[in-house]
């Protein structure tokens, strides 16, 4: 490409507006797109569950125990003859309603807890102890002693999760926050008499939510993962609900009959894993070239 | 060196005040009745008052909270209620266990993770260099369990070449103790390998574009002595900050590959635990292994000022 064609596409792009030009970058950045498509996948798999689904996942069979994958059973039948198809589906939509919880609360009350820790230096060192000494615990330990303590229970997953998690996105936020504060359109909003809240809402977080947005997108995978590792180790939602992490714990005692059972959704939780991965990526290159890992 | 040392042992301080005073509130955090909770529903009433009196739970808060530091102080965290043994006791026999695994899992990261980075880093922009990348990015996304029960089936149930599960002792037969552990340790590798080999690529193409490089390939040095001895020793000073982060994520990974294994460390003592409401366990395991954790995370920091002596003056 020559120079005089950047020129131009340079100045192009003076005139756009920023959100538009990152959603345009995303659109050519073929890493971002392949993940989208993956984790597009498996989310639209999970939304369309009542609809792709016509046996109850939790329907047992004894009768058709052990069926390999066949033009039948898509996706063949576990030890109790339930069919997996229905319930790897299911087990789908619970892991991007436990992902997406985790996101959302991640991003309120990290948000709340990194602007007023980076914002008022009052409250920084208090809140960025506890945030420290959270953060100090293995997180699948802490998620572990905290579902423990709460019970076993799809909201007890979400909710020791994001325990686990808000430290992290706190600290993100915090880390923005210290650094736009002391920018000179900030002084100058300062100056011009604007109170704590208009400053915070206006001027800091917008210019804060790049690296937050790239942090939620890992998270998202984060949080896919361990609950299906709390459930593998029996911890999380109580069986038989159906999710990825309770159906290879079951599938585990038949690899050598029924290998399907922990390899579907193994390959599900992966592409999941590795969809949100490849999206984070893309964003982090787009939203916050700081972080850019070279290409 | 010793500055450095003592600052970050100072600052340790009120972090390990938080997480104790954490793990202390976790088990009066149960909704209800503590006591009952852990009794279980079979418990009559008189041995959940047994139990509320064994645990303390009968005093004011104040006064539990003072008993368990004088505990702490004198190296007494309750004792398991599952295995009637001391809570310090039982994890002190069951943590080598994960150390030792995390450490055969750490040769594995930095062999298979920096490894692979430099090649990437030298070979920039070729099929290596992103063969070396998807691999990583493979690494990153695969369940460590999930990566733990496709070796089990390719290596045990159809080649029969290590053992499903189980535990040797290294003191008993060391190399009983390297076959018992292939399968976990690399399994539990991979997620930290792939993300060392994206940091030392990253790393390593920051140094190789230097001056210093330049002067070194000019003045007439073979490749391999730029990249070994000017590029790596610098490029590997970022890959050190990262060690208490894989350390962590070793460790937290250790409980679901021992769950699997069948291997008796720390992370399948404290599942036990939590599976079985022995709260007095899951706490004191919780506070040792946390508290290790920060003291690793210190020698790193120091171990960095060590070898980057910029970091001294900061």
């Amino acid at each position: 490409m020559s120079e005089a064609v950047l020129d131009a596409e340079a100045i192009a792009h003076k005139r756009e507006h920023p959100a538009r030009a990152a959603v345009r970058r995303l659109l050519h950045h073929k890493l971002f797109m392949t993940g989208l498509l993956l984790f597009g996948v498996v989310a639209g798999i999970g939304i369309a569950a009542p609809w792709i689904t016509d046996i109850d996942p939790q329907r047992l069979s004894m009768r058709n125990k052990f069926l390999p994958p066949d033009e039948n059973w898509v996706f063949g039948t576990d030890n109790f003859g339930r069919s997996l198809w229905s319930r790897v589906v299911w087990g789908a939509q619970l892991s991007m309603i436990i992902g997406a919880s985790v996101v959302a609360l991640n991003a309120v009350f990290g948000t709340l807890i990194g602007a007023a820790a980076g914002y008022f230096r009052r409250l920084d060192n208090a809140l960025m102890r506890v945030n420290d000494a959270l953060m100090a615990f293995p997180a699948i330990l802490l998620a572990i002693a905290v579902t423990s303590v709460l019970g076993p229970s799809t909201l007890n997953v979400i909710l020791a999760l994001s325990i686990v998690y808000i430290p992290r996105t706190a600290r993100i936020v915090r880390s923005s926050v210290i650094v736009l504060r002391e920018m000179e359109y900030v002084q100058a909003a300062v100056a011009a008499g604007a109170g704590h809240w208009r400053i915070l809402r206006h001027h800091i977080l917008p210019n804060a939510m790049a690296p937050m947005i790239v942090q939620l997108s890992f998270l998202f995978a984060y949080a896919v993962l361990s609950e299906a590792t709390l459930s593998f180790l029996g911890v999380g939602a109580v069986p038989p609900t159906p999710t990825w992490g309770n159906i290879m714990a079951e599938g585990r005692d038949f690899l050598r009959e029924a290998p399907w059972i922990i390899t579907i959704p193994g390959v599900m939780l992966m592409i999941t894993v590795m969809g949100l991965n490849l999206l984070g990526d893309g964003l982090r290159d787009v939203l916050d070239p700081r972080l850019r890992i070279q290409q | 060196m010793i500055g450095v040392a003592f600052r970050r042992l100072l600052s340790a301080i009120p972090v390990l005040l938080i997480v104790s005073l954490i793990s202390f509130g976790l088990m009066r955090l149960i909704p209800g009745d503590p006591a009952a909770a852990i009794a279980g529903v079979s418990a009559t009433p008189a041995q959940i008052e047994q139990l509320r009196r064994d645990l303390g739970l009968d005093e004011p808060i104040y006064l539990q909270l003072i008993d368990y530091y004088r505990g702490l102080a004198q190296g007494d965290l309750g004792r398991s209620l599952l295995l009637g043994t001391g809570v310090f006791a039982a994890t002190m026999e069951r943590l080598p266990v994960t150390i030792g695994l995390s450490l055969y899992a750490m040769v594995f990261t930095l062999l298979i993770g920096i490894a692979s980075g430099i090649i990437a880093a030298l070979r920039q922009n070729t099929w290596i260099d992103q063969a070396a990348m998807m691999f990583a990015m493979i690494g990153i996304s695969v369940p460590n369990f999930f990566l733990g029960l496709l070796m089990i089936i390719l290596f045990a149930v159809h080649l029969g070449w290590l053992p499903s599960g189980g535990y040797v002792p290294f003191s008993d037969d060391p190399v009983g103790w390297l076959r018992s552990l292939a399968m976990p340790a690399f399994s539990l590798a991979l997620l930290q390998a792939g993300l060392l080999a994206r940091i030392t690529r990253s790393s390593m193409l920051e140094v190789l574009r230097q001056d210093y490089i330049r002067t070194a390939r000019a003045k007439g040095l073979s490749q391999r002595k730029v990249v070994l001895k000017h590029a790596l020793s610098n490029a590997l000073i970022p890959i050190v900050t990262v060690v208490g982060i894989i350390v962590s994520l070793l460790l937290s990974g250790a409980v679901v590959t021992e769950a699997l294994f069948s291997i008796p460390g720390m992370g399948q003592l404290l599942t036990q635990a939590v599976l079985n409401r022995d709260y007095p366990m899951v706490q004191g395991g919780l506070l040792l292994v946390t508290t290790f954790l920060v003291m690793v995370n210190i020698t790193v920091d120091v171990l960095y000022a060590v070898l980057d002596p910029r970091v001294r003056y900061e």
